[in-house]
């Protein structure tokens, strides 16, 4: 009965979700094409053979490459601005008088524009093998299950961290600038741009310790058949989502109580 | 136009959005944070271009670091000056207060354009200046009055590229209402002047020096303070500021025609 009620409810917010993201397709898709900066460092590592130096063919780096654009794809996390943006026009006083975690509405929110999200992602992914007929490949259906599996815990990790900046917004008004700092180390250290095998040695002695590199270049390692520890990647991801979630609930239930209703 | 009129009026904007700023003092502290960040980050992302080799597109890492200073320093003032004023704009025509811009016995591009001002965008900007010199001394460049010049007139003409594409994107808001993700798919292309123009493949040059002018924006700069670049390729520079400059405020007056306020 009461998982019924569960499933009832989330299918209806994924279905207003998605329907609402429907409408805003075109910025979708400029969101999509923003999100091509991976395969302009590809062009400077096989450009410059920078690769030579790391081991790693050209064709795995393009792989590489493709897939952690990908895994950004499909990982984007942005509730940190919508509640920000609700908070200060007083929109969440009505959320939470509902018998639902507000969260799961953003949760719904960025799931449902991941799925208006793919079709705009393959298209970029056909021009991509156009380009670069020789790397394209068909990866086993074991790996692209748990790379799927691992690209939607690296979303749950961000989503996690964003939703714990969000709350911040209960003590102070932009939260944002928070994450927008946060953004920086995810940016450089998680294999964006350039994979976390290629760093310096002082880098790569700490850094598997953090969530970064479990956040694109793991999954991405994983789907483009790069060498990568799967059960140790994997095990971390969920490590790390054990960490966080009781931090959430936590500043959660501490920021609900400070909550003064803005703009109302 | 009445120079005298203008300039008391730009101290005045200075003046409110000053104030209206500095109450958010600790996000000040975060940005700045944020700048520093980013900074090493993209640092720490050119060490490991050339860990393995000493010149990408013909660049040495210390001439490559000519070209992130003068990208930070540029990226300060689009976040200092267009950064906030241009998704002013967006505000404006959504919700129908251009219609009291338009109205002010003042021209309405200068009011738009120069209204706010991000004063955390300012340490960003020295930030780059510090890298500058440091670079100056590095590179042992001399410092005389033509190349003193000669510097000015490029980093000018890049601020004056630079407007104009983001004018160019934010005056495309009265037909399309939404361009937050035009802003970031610009803001993606820009990402890629932080690197030296040689360092791509032929095809992307093109791309970047035809179609979106970022090679303009950087590379030149760098080049004339190295000693590199050729009289020509700073002419160019001049005209295509010149061009960009002449048609964002043509295509301002035009799209002004079809603007339309809202809910009216």
């Amino acid at each position: 009965m009461i998982s019924n009620l569960i499933n009832r409810k989330i299918f209806t917010l994924l279905k207003v979700q998605y329907s609402n993201m429907l409408e805003y397709r075109v910025e979708i898709a400029l969101w999509a094409i923003s999100g091509i900066i991976p395969f302009f460092m590809l062009n400077i590592w096989t450009n410059n053979n920078l690769n030579e130096s790391i081991n790693i063919s050209d064709i795995l780096l393009s792989r590489y490459f493709l897939c952690a654009f990908f895994v950004r794809q499909f990982s984007v996390v942005w509730v940190v601005f919508s509640f920000e943006e609700d908070s200060l026009m007083g929109k969440v006083s009505p959320y939470l008088i509902q018998p639902l975690n507000p969260f799961f509405r953003y949760f719904a929110q960025h799931l449902a524009e991941q799925i208006t999200r793919f079709p705009f992602a393959l298209i970029i992914a056909f021009f991509f093998f156009i380009i670069n007929p020789e790397s394209l490949w068909i990866p086993n259906l074991s790996i692209l299950l748990l790379s799927i599996v691992s690209t939607f815990l690296s979303f749950l990790i961000q989503f996690l961290i964003q939703s714990i900046i969000a709350c911040l917004c209960f003590w102070t008004e932009k939260a944002s600038s928070i994450e927008r700092l946060l953004f920086i180390p995810t940016l450089f250290l998680s294999g964006l741009l350039a994979p976390v095998v290629s760093f310096p040695a002082y880098v790569k002695s700490w850094i598997y310790l953090t969530p970064f590199p479990y956040l694109i270049d793991f999954p991405a390692n994983l789907m483009s058949g790069n060498e990568t520890n799967i059960s140790g990647g994997l095990g971390m991801q969920i490590l790390w989502i054990f960490l966080l979630y009781p931090l959430f609930k936590k500043i959660w239930s501490e920021g609900t109580k400070k909550y003064t209703a803005m703009g109302s | 136009m009445n120079l005298g009129k203008y300039l008391t009026i730009y101290k005045k904007f200075l003046h409110t959005s000053l104030a209206s700023e500095l109450e958010y003092k600790a996000n000040i502290l975060v940005d700045l944070i944020t700048a520093i960040l980013s900074l090493v980050g993209s640092i720490f992302l050119l060490s490991i271009f050339f860990q393995n080799s000493g010149y990408i597109g013909g660049w040495k890492f210390e001439q490559a670091l000519i070209i992130q200073a003068i990208y930070t320093i540029l990226n300060g003032i689009t976040n200092t000056w267009f950064n906030p004023n241009l998704t002013e704009i967006v505000k404006h025509i959504r919700e129908g207060t251009l219609d009291f811009v338009l109205l002010k016995p003042i021209d309405s591009q200068f009011f738009i354009s120069l209204k706010k001002l991000n004063p955390s965008g300012f340490l960003e900007i020295m930030l780059g200046f510090f890298l500058l010199f440091f670079c100056i001394r590095i590179n042992q460049i001399n410092l005389n009055l033509s190349f003193v010049t000669l510097s000015l007139v490029t980093i000018s003409c890049s601020i004056c590229i630079l407007y104009s594409l983001w004018f160019f994107i934010s005056t495309t808001t009265i037909w399309f209402v939404k361009t937050w993700n035009a802003i970031e798919v610009l803001r993606s292309f820009l990402y890629i002047g932080r690197f030296p123009l040689n360092s791509f493949s032929f095809s992307l040059r093109i791309f970047f020096s035809v179609f979106i002018p970022i090679a303009f924006i950087t590379t030149i700069p760098s080049e004339v303070f190295l000693g590199l670049s050729q009289l020509w390729k700073i002419l160019l520079e001049v005209i295509v500021a010149l061009v960009f400059l002449i048609t964002s405020r043509k295509f301002w007056l035009f799209a002004l025609k079809f603007y339309s306020s809202a809910s009216s």
